[in-house]
């Protein structure tokens, strides 16, 4: 664009003139500009990343220093799938990314559509429900287990209140059967304003002459809300699920600070089972074949999902 | 606005949504006023049955945070009497403060690293966003994907190499690898945000600039970036969110000198495990500033959550 400008100008000026108002080529420019970046991502990026495919065929363990490091072929990758631990982390991991997104869509489209009624103060309201998103999960999934306390934990209390139980009766990061809900109960109180905020500017961007047009063909609400909201919404609530999707899949910190993948390893998720076996047990090259099937797997997914968002655009 | 319209809704919807929009609001703040209420009781009232509502606010949480404590016996503490407000607290306890904690320094990492990698991300990013909106760079697309397909590897799958890495180049546990790998995560995000808010600056600018006799790279710092200050500013902001509540690679690849605080955060232990005024207060300061920064930065979040793919 700016290049046919600049050669006008180059060709109307002096030739000397001319190299004086370019400075720098614009092709320079642009490699010195760009250069850093991909450098930086090529070093700490994707130069590990091919390192951790290496490790992955090799018996090497990152404690021991002086150990002769064996090719081992295909056998870290044989291990894991047919490992039946590594498919209970599997179901944890679909459990809580099913759930986490089931109720997230749920109450923050209707969050979303509620706000979109512009009732008075509602740029306040949607500020202080976004907070939680905003914090350090770490931190935050931390204090959650003082709420989970039993007897003195708020949230125990504050249950039992409502269901008539002593609060001393239930736990819920020390329960077997509780324990994946109360990971998916904190996710979903974090993340829930992430969609709601996305559904809200899918909700804004419809214009209004559509349900003006829809009023004179005398739809009825009901019929506008599905035939109209619905479909102008869904791409916005599927690149929401998907962002979410891809997070909620290497969902580490939240977690790990709330049941450190316990009671037993209920609640131990793909990427927590990752770190124990390569920061715990130090089998790095059993880890790394385990983290490229992972990487391999949201990769895929994505992808996938993303052909069907962008068939979704289209319509 | 006009004066009819089909879509606004009537007095008792706005009532109704209004209510219920409300009422989440209210009981999705229920854990954050705890924190920073638990931050101001004493350890006693923390694990009290029922939980307290009401209580008397004390420094203590904030005191414990701060210093290391030990015991001393009655003659020792009759012979020092306390000489400031917050060794008198700690004596309820026949405890003596014998010097700061590590929170301090934690947090001061926290700075340290979130400012060092925030600027190199905005800078490198700057750079990289500039030429990929106003320059045709073969294969760009194919770049830009790459440079957002690196946030899909889950950190600890990268982290096996970089911990090997660091620790042949001597990097693990110092600030200057931990800015480079921050910064590095941080990149995508800043490439993105930044390329959108520059598409939006008219090209003609810079043209105009141009056809003055300036250099490329006069338009580009003179009348670009003073135009995209705004967007610079925002991704700045989310840039140093991220890395002030990141935990993975701080917990793997930091254990003393570059610790963070949230790695450090749920290690405050009292008397008999966590000590839960201390741990809160920790976390009060610790989220505060974000929260504050999430307020002001109330127009862009959407842009910064979705990398720039959605904008009002």
């Amino acid at each position: 664009m700016t290049d046919t400008a600049m050669d006008k100008l180059a060709q109307r000026t002096p030739p000397r003139v001319a190299r004086k108002v370019r400075g720098l080529s614009d092709r320079a420019i642009a490699w010195l500009f760009v250069g850093p970046t991909i450098f930086l991502l090529l070093a700490i990026n994707i130069f590990p990343l091919i390192w951790t495919i290496y490790l992955s065929f090799t018996n090497y363990r990152a404690n021991r220093l002086n150990r002769e490091v064996e090719w081992v072929g295909l056998r870290n990758y044989e291990r894991i799938l047919t490992d039946s631990d590594i498919w209970l982390n599997m179901q944890a991991t679909a459990h809580f990314l099913f759930w986490t997104l089931f109720f997230q869509v749920l109450i923050g489209f209707a969050l979303a559509y509620l706000i979109n009624k512009k009732f008075r103060g509602n740029d306040l309201w949607t500020t202080i429900i976004v907070l939680p998103m905003m914090l350090s999960p770490a931190v935050v999934g931390n204090f959650w287990t003082f709420l989970y306390q039993p007897q003195i934990g708020l949230f125990n209390y504050i249950v039992a209140f409502f269901i008539g139980a002593d609060p001393s009766s239930f736990e819920m990061i020390g329960s077997v059967t509780l324990a994946p809900w109360a990971i998916v109960i904190v996710d979903t109180w974090m993340w829930t304003p992430f969609i709601m905020l996305i559904c809200l500017a899918g909700l804004r961007s419809i214009p209004e002459y559509i349900y003006e047009a829809a009023e004179i063909d005398r739809a009825s609400k009901w019929r506008q809300f599905w035939t109209l909201t619905v479909p102008m919404v869904l791409p916005f609530l599927m690149l929401a699920v998907l962002f979410r999707g891809i997070e909620n899949f290497k969902m580490f910190d939240l977690v790990v600070q709330l049941t450190g993948g316990g009671p037993g390893s209920i609640t131990e998720l793909a990427s927590i089972n990752l770190k124990r076996e390569a920061f715990e047990k130090w089998r790095t090259g059993y880890s790394s074949a385990y983290a490229v099937i992972l990487f391999v797997t949201v990769f895929g997914l994505a992808s996938i999902y993303v052909k069907a968002l962008n068939k979704v655009k289209e319509r | 606005m006009s004066a009819y319209s089909v879509t606004e809704p009537s007095k008792r919807q706005k009532w109704v949504a209004g209510t219920l929009v409300i009422a989440y609001a209210l009981i999705t703040m229920i854990p954050l006023v705890w924190i920073i209420a638990t931050g101001f009781k004493s350890p006693a009232d923390a694990i009290s049955y029922p939980p307290k509502v009401m209580f008397e606010p004390t420094l203590e949480g904030y005191v414990n945070l701060f210093t290391t404590r030990t015991r001393q016996t009655d003659e020792f503490l009759a012979a020092n009497p306390p000489e400031t407000w917050y060794e008198e607290i700690v004596r309820q306890y026949d405890m003596v403060i014998v010097g700061p904690s590590r929170y301090g320094e934690r947090f001061l990492n926290s700075i340290i690293i979130g400012f060092g990698s925030t600027f190199l991300s905005v800078f490198l990013g700057v750079l990289a966003a500039y030429a990929f909106s106003r320059f045709r760079i073969p294969l760009s697309d194919d770049l830009l994907f790459f440079i957002l397909s690196t946030r899909m590897m889950p950190p600890i799958a990268v982290a096996i190499p970089i911990f090997l890495m660091y620790r042949n180049l001597g990097l693990s546990d110092t600030h200057l690898g931990m800015i480079l790998l921050y910064t590095a995560v941080n990149i995508s995000l800043a490439v993105w945000l930044l390329k959108g808010f520059i598409d939006e600056i008219p090209r003609e600018y810079e043209e105009a600039a141009l056809i003055d006799g300036y250099t490329r790279f006069q338009a580009f710092y003179k009348v670009v970036l003073p135009q995209a200050m705004t967007g610079i500013v925002a991704t700045a902001i989310f840039c140093l969110i991220f890395s002030w509540n990141e935990y993975a690679f701080a917990v793997l690849l930091t254990s003393g000198t570059a610790q963070t605080a949230p790695p450090f955060i749920p290690t405050i232990i009292g008397v008999g495990g966590q000590d839960w005024p201390a741990v809160a207060a920790g976390a009060t300061l610790f989220l505060l500033p974000v929260m504050i920064f999430t307020v002001a930065l109330r127009k862009h979040l959407l842009r910064g959550i979705t990398f720039g793919a959605v904008r009002k």
